[in-house]
């Protein structure tokens, strides 16, 4: 099945000579206590990132890949632990000021899409820049920029309900990268796609990676789908047990080339 | 993140559920509706008392001969023969508070003008010159007898409208003789219209002649049977109807354990009387309609509470992409400000139709003053902030991992 090698075990501490990494995790432990049970869901997990690398993560259910996630992306702080992002230490700020990391910095997609329903493609693009307080005319030309880059610019008016989920998948995509992020964090954005379509999600964030060179983190349980990204990490109870670069990854654009065409993806699903 | 942006968040998610800011709204609506068209109503009673208080005259009291006790009424008002014009004269010229008085004598009876003739409930008023001035009650055209008059007892009239309109079909009276009780009187002056009083009599059917012609040509009496008393001023007449008492129950020789032989009314206590009970009548419908402001309120902070548990992943999503917590607080605070002022707009418009419908259906006076409508303005801004002050501070206290996974 695995059609790269595994090259090896590296160790991505910052190089001096490049200045600090995009990403340093050192020692990070996350303990959830339900009642008197303490659930240990990270457990020394040190990880380094550089800007421009397209990393999937893989493990069992469980073994802490969303965990990560949400510490990657400031949702959540580490129980103990440093967290470095652009060279700061995050793992020490307050509430707001995570939020506004998440806004500048970071982009997120989700399995289950989490667009704002009832609201229009353009509109749910536009909304981190809301928060960010981008004038209306910028707000406007940045968002329909953004989903051209999805190839969505013709779907621009359409609701979340109007769009097949690729679709819907590919506006969550614009979204993230519309305040041009340090780093797209998707947690199993495929998970809920058939397999055709979960290469065009896959296509659009390689040509993200390789074109605007955007550090993109996705985690699956899809072997098949790890191979479109450049470098792996295997957890395994709240430890990385796995960390390889892959040497010839996948490429979604010249499988969907090679695939006869089908229109199920440009037809609404309601 | 400034305000104008959270505003077109905020107006941006309500319109994304029309139907349900729009049943938020409808509890705002009735509200400030129910205090508009209640405090119309109440405030138009209360004008309309108002008005009837200046129809009444000067700071009026009247006094009548007879008697009250604790009982009812003995022998009845005017029945007995105690007042004397000399009485009058001493209440002007002896009670302090009391401005102007006018004797008071009536009869009824037929009046002719050429071959109409017009009997109805008219009243033949014998008074003074000075009428005019304690009933607060101009001439229109021609003018009022003088104190000349009074003094030779004229036979002179002056008519109120409802003669003019229909013994004289309209045309003016003034310098035309008529006769009354078979007796030819001039007339001399149309009175101003008046109006119904608060019982509802017509009291422009009525000829006023000086009331010495009365006494002398009519009815053959030398007593009055009332006064008609103007006090110096509307807080007076309180003291003027006690001076007026202890004058008259000294010149009736009364001793301490009889009772008055006649009896002092104070229109303007009465009609103040009627006045504030309207006035609590106004504040008691306010505050009814006031409680169903309230239930509105809470049901904002219902409506929005429920907003909050079914938009959490909205939310989630919000603080994921980067919106602070007060970004979503004021996001909330916002929607239901802006529902509860554009139901409160609605409600004044609904509050306004309905004093309008109520006035015209069933005929009761309404006054929709700016003041009731700027106080629910007002009162509405309050009321969401208020009620959505809980649901905003929930909203914004949710964890945004939690919220992403809710369902
Ligand atoms: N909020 C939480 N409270 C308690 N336990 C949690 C919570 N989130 C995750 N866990 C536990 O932490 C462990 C790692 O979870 P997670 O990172 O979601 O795993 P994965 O995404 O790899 O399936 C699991 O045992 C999970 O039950
Ligand atoms: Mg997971």
């Amino acid at each position: 099945m695995l059609e790269a090698q595994v090259v090896t075990e590296t160790n991505y501490a910052a190089d001096p000579l490049l200045g600090p990494a995009l990403i340093t995790l050192e020692h990070v432990h996350k303990t959830y206590q339900m009642g008197d049970v303490e659930i240990h869901a990270l457990r020394g997990v040190s990880l380094h990132i550089d800007r421009g690398e397209f990393i999937a993560i893989m493990g069992a259910s469980g073994s802490g890949k969303s965990t990560t996630m949400n510490i990657l992306g400031c949702l959540d702080k580490p129980t103990r632990g440093q967290y470095f992002l652009d060279g700061q230490d995050v793992s020490t700020l307050s509430r707001d000021e995570l939020a506004d990391i998440r806004n500048s910095k970071i982009g997120f997609v989700f399995q289950g899409f989490n667009l704002l329903s009832r609201t229009s493609a353009l509109e749910n693009v536009e909304l981190p820049m809301l928060y960010l307080g981008v004038k209306t005319a910028e707000r406007l030309t940045r968002a329909k920029e953004a989903l051209d880059i999805v190839g969505l610019g013709d779907r621009m008016h359409s609701m979340p309900n109007q769009l097949s989920g690729g679709q819907q998948q590919r506006v969550a995509i614009a979204r993230s990268l519309v305040n041009q992020p340090s780093i797209i964090l998707a947690d199993e954005p495929t998970g809920n796609l058939d397999s055709r379509t979960s290469v065009e999600v896959m296509g659009v964030f390689q040509q993200l990676n390789k074109e605007r060179g955007i550090t993109i983190a996705l985690v699956t349980h899809e072997p098949d789908i790890a191979q479109y990204a450049r470098r792996t990490i295997v957890f395994k109870d709240g430890r990385i047990k796995n960390d390889y670069l892959i040497k010839d990854p996948r490429s979604a654009r010249e499988e969907l080339e090679s695939l006869p065409p089908i229109e199920d993806d440009e037809e609404d699903e309601e | 993140m400034n305000l104008l942006l959270t505003f077109r968040i905020a107006i941006r998610a309500l319109g994304r559920n029309k139907l349900r800011s729009g049943l938020t709204m409808l509890g705002i609506i009735i509200g400030v509706g129910a205090v508009i068209a209640m405090v119309g109503i109440g405030q138009g009673a209360s004008a309309s008392i108002q008005s009837q208080i200046a129809n009444l005259g000067n700071n009026m009291l009247f006094v009548m001969s007879g008697s009250m006790n604790t009982g009812g009424m003995r022998g009845g008002a005017g029945t007995s023969q105690t007042l004397t014009p000399d009485d009058a004269a001493a209440v002007e010229r002896e009670c302090p508070a009391v401005r102007a008085v006018s004797p008071g004598v009536s009869a009824n009876g037929q009046l002719v003008y050429g071959n109409q003739n017009w009997v109805a409930s008219s009243r033949i008023q014998g008074t003074n010159e000075k009428f005019p001035d304690i009933r607060a009650w101009p001439i229109e055209t021609g003018e009022f007898f003088t104190e000349g008059d009074v003094r030779t007892a004229a036979r002179v009239c002056v008519v109120g409208k409802t003669i003019k309109d229909n013994l004289f079909t309209g045309t003016d009276p003034v310098g035309l003789t008529m006769r009354i009780r078979n007796l030819p009187f001039r007339v001399i002056g149309v009175l101003s219209t008046k109006g119904q009083n608060q019982y509802g009599q017509d009291q422009d059917d009525t000829v006023i002649v000086p009331y010495t012609t009365v006494q002398k040509k009519m009815l053959s009496i030398t007593n009055i049977s009332m006064m008609m008393i103007s006090a110096i001023s509307p807080a007076a007449t309180f003291t003027a109807e006690k001076q007026i008492t202890d004058l008259l129950r000294q010149r009736h020789k009364l001793g301490a354990n009889q009772d008055n032989d006649f009896f002092v009314r104070n229109l303007t206590d009465v009609a103040e009387a009627a006045d504030q009970s309207s006035k609590i009548m106004t504040n008691l419908l306010a505050s009814i309609a006031g409680v169903s402001l309230l239930v509105g309120g809470i049901g904002i902070m219902n409506i929005m509470l429920v907003s909050v548990t079914e938009r959490t992943r909205e939310i989630g999503i919000r603080m994921a992409i980067g919106a602070r917590s007060a970004a979503i607080r004021r996001q909330f605070l916002i929607e239901s400000v802006t529902l509860s002022v554009v139901g409160g707009i609605f409600g004044i418009v609904f509050g306004v139709g309905a004093s309008i419908i109520i006035s015209n259906t069933l005929g009761w006076p309404t006054l929709v003053s700016p003041w009731s409508i700027f106080a629910s303005v007002i009162f509405s801004v309050f009321v969401g902030v208020a009620f959505g002050y809980y649901p905003a501070r929930k909203a914004a206290g949710l964890d945004p991992i939690e919220a992403l996974r809710y369902e």
